[in-house]
């Protein structure tokens, strides 16, 4: 008898009993769901981690100022006043394989162009930025040196600023106001899309350094005129991004004149850590949805087995009879096993339909991107067709190993 | 050579501690072309006989050849297979699977035996139109009367063109006018030079056959050629103790 006959008789046999195969099926229907919410989660954090660091720019470090103290309590990271200048240009200097060293400042200020405002982060940077994160300009031209130098009153705009302030046609040589300081527009960013958090890359506006501290943001400190919030740092690709972190804070803390047992009083970062760490609340999630798929599957994998064993009981006579007819023992197996197979593919293919809505509704209701690929589908199929092969194996080999004439006159 | 050769075949049964000789020291010879009845009272081994000659179960003792090839020498598998070429069954309960339409039960022994879909249709219907139901190949089961339902039974046994076609108690579940019908059909396919054993407890299903080989308490105690028409006389045997 071929395959295709035993699909036939099992689609048949199994269409007869409707209620009682949709029954067994739920913990493989559940358990596949779960797989396929599981690996669209998963995938979806993937991406999202690769897309970060995509936009990110690759081989980026961040270092930023360590944590400020104020009465013995120490404040986030970040609200010293420790990085200056000098220190971009000794770390640019001082350690081996890097690219840039590009101090940075930021804050948030509000843009007025015409009659429509918008509160926006305004970035003072000497160019190093849009170059250590490979964000190219959609319009426009890059800061020359010499407005870097002078503190011209330029801007770029982000895409958000260039839909907000200039109704998405913004014309290079227009002006705008950063709080109260004119500014010409000379650029304009490619859209970069969303950061790991939600927010938008695109809502920025980068001046030059010397601007934004003469002009915007002001000194970062009244101590310290060249005082940092960041300095991102690009390293060549041959570079191994642990040793430039280790040889960046042995610069620091040499410029720094920190003792031996002082703690950093800077932080260096991965951005790609960061972001593998944001993914990991999602890795977190996947685990366990894997574990109530293992469950689900080997529940739903028992519960296949034992209505196979119920149906080799209830078809006994039926198997006498086919064994009479020339049936073999391998030939009531497959019979037996093809039943298995096709009732949790069956389940799996209810279960793909449902973790793809369970994978909508994560994305809907946590906001964490899901990834459903059509692979997840093929891994369903698989896997449940091999939980109905393991778990229908024992009930199929009962059948065939039954003595055709105890079949006949099982009443 | 004969079709089959019973050599002292014996076959015992363990129950409940004790034990029950279904078939003791049976020995007869059938020749192809034969229609040949097996009788006896209840629990007299007909049926366990009918389980050896089609190869269901193998004897404990004795020699059982079935065209010259000893039985139980062969193991499940080629006994399966010897089955499905050499023998066609015929029950007494309607034996056909209840999701399968006629047609499809006809063919299942021709699956098994691996004859490609097409074939199977071909010989399926014939074999339904020698029983005269080329008209219900598409009916279920549960759409045909009791005695339509041991037509299909029957085309499925001969559908393979087996050596020997065996029916266990082929009218016991049907009226005598449908079991007048069934036995007229079998005497046909006797008149192709088939060989059919039939096994029942019925004295004028019997009657119609053209030897009656009785049994009690597992011996055989009877074994008469008869004519076409059996004679009253002689079909008492029912139940007669040697």
């Amino acid at each position: 008898m071929s395959y295709l006959e035993s699909i036939r008789i099992a689609w048949r046999t199994l269409g007869a009993n409707r209620t009682r195969s949709f029954l067994t099926v739920l913990g493989i229907i559940i358990g596949v769901a779960a797989v396929v919410c599981m690996v669209a989660v998963g995938d979806g954090a993937r991406s999202q981690v690769t897309e970060g660091l995509r936009t990110l720019g690759t081989n980026i470090l961040y270092v930023s100022p360590g944590a400020a103290k104020s009465g013995g309590t120490r404040l986030a990271a970040g609200t010293g006043h420790t990085l200056t200048d000098d220190d971009a240009a000794a770390i640019l200097r001082e350690v081996p394989g890097i690219e840039l060293a590009s101090p940075m400042i930021s804050r948030d200020a509000q843009v007025i162009a015409g009659n429509r405002n918008w509160s926006t982060t305004v970035t003072g940077n000497d160019m190093g930025y849009l170059i250590a994160r490979e964000w190219a300009l959609a319009a426009g031209r890059h800061f020359t040196a010499a407005e870097l130098d002078r503190g011209a009153k330029v801007a770029i705009v982000g895409q958000v600023l260039a839909e907000k302030l200039f109704d998405d046609r913004p014309r290079l040589g227009d002006t705008f106001r950063i709080g109260t300081v004119p500014f010409t527009l000379v650029g304009v960013l490619d859209k970069k899309g969303q950061n790991a958090a939600g927010g938008s890359r695109d809502d920025v506006v980068i001046i030059p350094l010397a601007t934004a501290r003469s002009r915007v943001i002001g000194s970062q400190s009244d101590v310290n005129r060249q005082a940092l919030d960041f300095i991102i740092v690009k390293h060549f690709e041959s570079s191994d991004v642990h040793t430039v972190q280790q040889q960046i804070r042995a610069v620091l803390r040499q410029h720094h004149k920190l003792a031996a047992d002082a703690p950093d009083d800077f932080e260096v970062y991965n951005p790609a850590d960061v972001l593998a760490a944001e993914a990991g609340s999602a890795r977190v999630f996947s685990i366990l949805l894997a574990s109530i798929a293992s469950i689900s599957l080997v529940v739903g994998g028992i519960s296949i087995m034992n209505i196979m064993l119920v149906s080799v009981s209830e078809r006994t006579r039926e198997i006498g009879l086919r064994m009479a007819l020339g049936a073999r023992g391998r030939d009531i197996r497959r019979q037996f096993l093809t039943e298995a197979m096709v009732l949790s593919l069956i389940g799996g293919t209810l279960g793909v339909a449902l973790g793809a809505v369970a994978g909508v509704l994560v994305a809907f209701y946590s906001g964490w991107p899901v990834l459903i690929s059509p692979w997840i589908a093929v891994l369903a199929c698989v896997v449940s067709t091999s939980v109905g092969l393991v778990f229908g194996a024992y009930p199929a080999t009962r059948a065939a190993r039954l003595d055709p004439m105890v079949a006949l006159r099982y009443e | 050579m004969s079709l089959i050769s019973a050599v002292n075949i014996s076959k015992h049964y363990q129950v409940g501690g004790s034990l029950v000789r279904a078939v003791s020291d049976v020995s007869f010879e059938i020749e192809t072309g034969e229609f040949v009845a097996v009788i006896g009272r209840s629990g007299s081994g007909k049926s366990t006989l009918m389980s050896l000659l089609g190869l269901l179960e193998t004897p404990d003792s004795g020699h059982y050849r079935l065209k010259g090839l000893e039985v139980a020498k062969l193991d499940r598998n080629r006994r399966a297979a010897l089955r499905c070429r050499e023998i066609g069954f015929v029950f007494q309960m309607s034996s056909l699977l209840p999701r399968s339409s006629a047609l499809e039960n006809v063919e299942l022994s021709l699956a098994y035996a691996g004859v490609r879909r097409a074939e199977r249709r071909r010989r399926a219907r014939d074999a339904l139109d020698r029983v005269g139901l080329s008209h219900r190949l598409d009916h279920w089961p549960y759409q045909l009367s009791g005695g339509e339902q041991q037509r299909v039974a029957i085309a499925r046994a001969i559908v393979n063109e087996p050596a020997l076609i065996l029916a266990d108690e082929p009218t016991g579940a049907v009226d005598s006018r449908t079991a007048d019908g069934i036995m007229s059909l079998f005497e046909h396919l006797n008149g192709d030079d088939r060989t059919i054993i039939v096994v029942t407890h019925a004295a004028d299903v019997a009657r119609r056959t053209r030897r009656i080989i009785t049994l009690n308490d597992g011996y055989l105690i009877a074994d008469e050629r008869v004519g076409p028409a059996l004679p009253s006389t002689v079909a008492a045997p029912i139940g007669r103790v040697a």
